[in-house]
């Protein structure tokens, strides 16, 4: 059950993950340990799933490639898109898996060293799937934003310089 | 060469410039700063007043409105001003809409005050009161308020401070850069040594949405006072509008026509496009300044509290969006504590006696930034107050 408070909390942690339990308790007009023992629960609940870092790895020498995979379905007796989903998020490479409305059925987020290697997963690991009537593989060129957070700019980008 | 002191007015070349300038230079060219120094809100314009904004433009609306500001807009003051503040002001003559506060503290000052006058500043405070003052050939008269009073006004300050020749009061609260503020029962107090010596209040309410735990008074709204007060507000802090210099004065029709007069001349009216998203603020806006005021107020218990834990004196300010701690036990000045951890820690905070000789001993500190940035600022003062302290 998600009351005000929690929502509030959920708000604040989307935000900022690194916000600790005694500034949320301060922000929000409660005790610390109320806000901890909240927490808790959420994540008990896997209402919170997980807390991570928003990372350029532009800005890093690693090598990768983003792609985002349309994939056609023919739906299970039993399960529907479940099973066939389940196979595909079950690979570490996939970053997302959604249920589409729309022109196709299962869009796949995708990370691989390069783009050959990601072309190799989808050919080798997907497309041949059970069920699977078609792929769309599209690379991504530039991530301008992601998760709220835009990639161009930071904390400098405050413009306010009057002092007084 | 030309001599320009020959031309140039000693009322205007004997304005002191401020003093602290030399350390906002510095600290506007020192690299990777954490800064907590401004004093606007970190927010934008919320959308749908940037909306109205953008469609009065493309209606065309570009033209001169009329003097004292656009009808619609004063009316929606009125409204604004009866719904938040429980005040009644008629918007054909005694209301009029301004350059931002800063244009209708001036005005209010030229209208009253003529050379040999008073006028009483209560300082730490916002630095405009004093200088547009001297400007008028009048005098400022200082009162201090300290730390043990909560930095509000002494009523007994005030008595002291009032001569035959005082005509004005410049009341500033909620306070910059103090985060003081005054109730309904200090306001009254007040408002009995006004009207027993007969001089006249300039309300600077321009913070009056940013205050904590309790309802903003307008000493205007007490018995009496409607026809002694000057109240002049806007839309910069309440819905963080700054860039868009919009505010307004309120005044009985004698005075305030006085005043329009000086604003017709020197300024025509207020930007017309400006006007247009004021509408709509006040219209509109009253969640805005909700939502903006609970996250400043959470801001606020985070910064008071983390100074408190790291040994900085402080008391609890209830309005605006700083607070005022004493550093005064470090037994340096506060241009050097700040110089110092501007130098040494790399955060720009203010030296209190920017805001006047009775700030010295203190510093503001501006919460309107993130979370995660006031925290990383508390580190580094924890950090360099552990150095100075030993
Ligand atoms: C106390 C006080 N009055 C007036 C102003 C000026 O406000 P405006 O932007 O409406 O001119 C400020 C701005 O910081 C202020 O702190």
């Amino acid at each position: 059950m998600q009351t005000q408070i929690s929502k509030e909390i959920l708000e604040r942690l989307e935000n900022d993950c690194r916000i600790s339990p005694r500034n949320l308790a301060l922000m929000l007009n409660k005790e610390e340990g109320e806000i901890k023992e909240i927490i808790g629960e959420l994540e008990k609940e896997r209402a919170i799933l997980g807390y991570k870092a928003v990372i350029d790895w532009e800005k890093t020498d690693k090598e990768y490639v983003t792609a985002l995979i349309e994939l056609k379905v023919v739906p299970q007796r039993d399960g529907g898109f479940d099973k066939i989903a389940e196979k595909i998020y079950n690979y570490e490479e996939v970053q997302t898996a959604y249920l589409m409305s729309g022109g196709f059925d299962l869009a796949v987020i995708l990370e691989g060293r390069t783009m050959r290697e990601v072309a190799y997963f989808v050919a080798e690991k997907i497309a041949v799937m059970d069920g699977i009537i078609s792929t769309a593989t599209h690379f991504v060129l530039r991530k301008y934003k992601e998760k709220g957070v835009i990639y161009s700019l930071d904390e400098r980008a405050d413009t306010r310089n009057s002092m007084l | 060469m030309i001599d320009y002191n020959k031309f140039l007015s000693p009322r205007v070349t004997s304005v002191k410039r401020s003093g602290i300038r030399k350390f906002f230079d510095i600290a506007e060219e020192m690299k990777d700063v954490l800064s907590l120094t401004v004093g606007e809100p970190d927010f934008i314009t919320p959308r749908h007043i940037r909306d109205e904004a953008i469609e009065s433009l493309k209606k065309g609306l570009t033209h001169y409105g009329s003097n004292n500001g656009i009808f619609e807009l004063r009316v929606e003051i009125d409204k604004y001003l009866k719904r938040r503040f429980d005040l009644s002001y008629d918007p054909k003559d005694e209301i009029l809409v301004t350059v931002g506060v800063s244009e209708a503290i001036d005005l209010a000052i030229r209208a009253i005050l003529s050379p040999g006058d008073e006028a009483i500043v209560p300082l730490p405070a916002f630095v405009c009161y004093a200088p547009l003052i001297s400007l008028t050939g009048a005098a400022p008269v200082i009162i201090h308020t300290k730390m043990k009073d909560n930095f509000k006004l002494n009523p007994e300050d005030l008595k002291a401070a009032i001569t035959n020749k005082t005509k004005l009061l410049i009341l500033p609260f909620p306070n910059n850069p103090t985060g003081a503020v005054m109730e309904k029962p200090e306001l009254e107090e007040i408002a009995k040594i006004v009207k027993e010596t007969d001089i006249l209040v300039l309300a600077d309410e321009v913070y009056a949405e940013l205050s904590y735990g309790f309802k903003h008074t307008s000493i205007a709204g007490l018995p009496d006072m409607r026809e002694r007060t000057i109240l002049v507000n806007g839309f910069s802090k309440a819905y963080a509008m700054t860039g868009w210099r919009l505010g307004y004065a309120c005044a009985p029709d004698q005075i305030l026509s006085q005043m329009a007069k000086i604003h017709q001349y020197a300024i025509m009216c207020a930007p017309r496009t400006s006007q247009s998203a004021g509408i709509k603020a006040m219209r509109d806006g009253d969640p805005d300044i909700e939502y903006m005021k609970n996250d400043y107020n959470g801001r606020r218990k985070i910064i008071y509290e983390g100074l408190k834990e790291i040994g900085i004196d402080c008391f609890e300010p209830k309005g605006a969006f700083y607070v005022f701690p004493s550093i005064e036990k470090f037994g340096i000045s506060s241009y050097e504590f700040c110089e110092r951890l501007l130098y040494e820690e790399k955060v720009a905070i203010v030296p209190g006696d920017a805001f006047g000789e009775p700030g010295e001993g203190f510093t503001r500190i501006c919460y309107a930034y993130s979370v995660s940035h006031i925290n990383k600022a508390l580190e580094k003062i924890d950090k360099f107050v552990n150095k100075i302290k030993k």
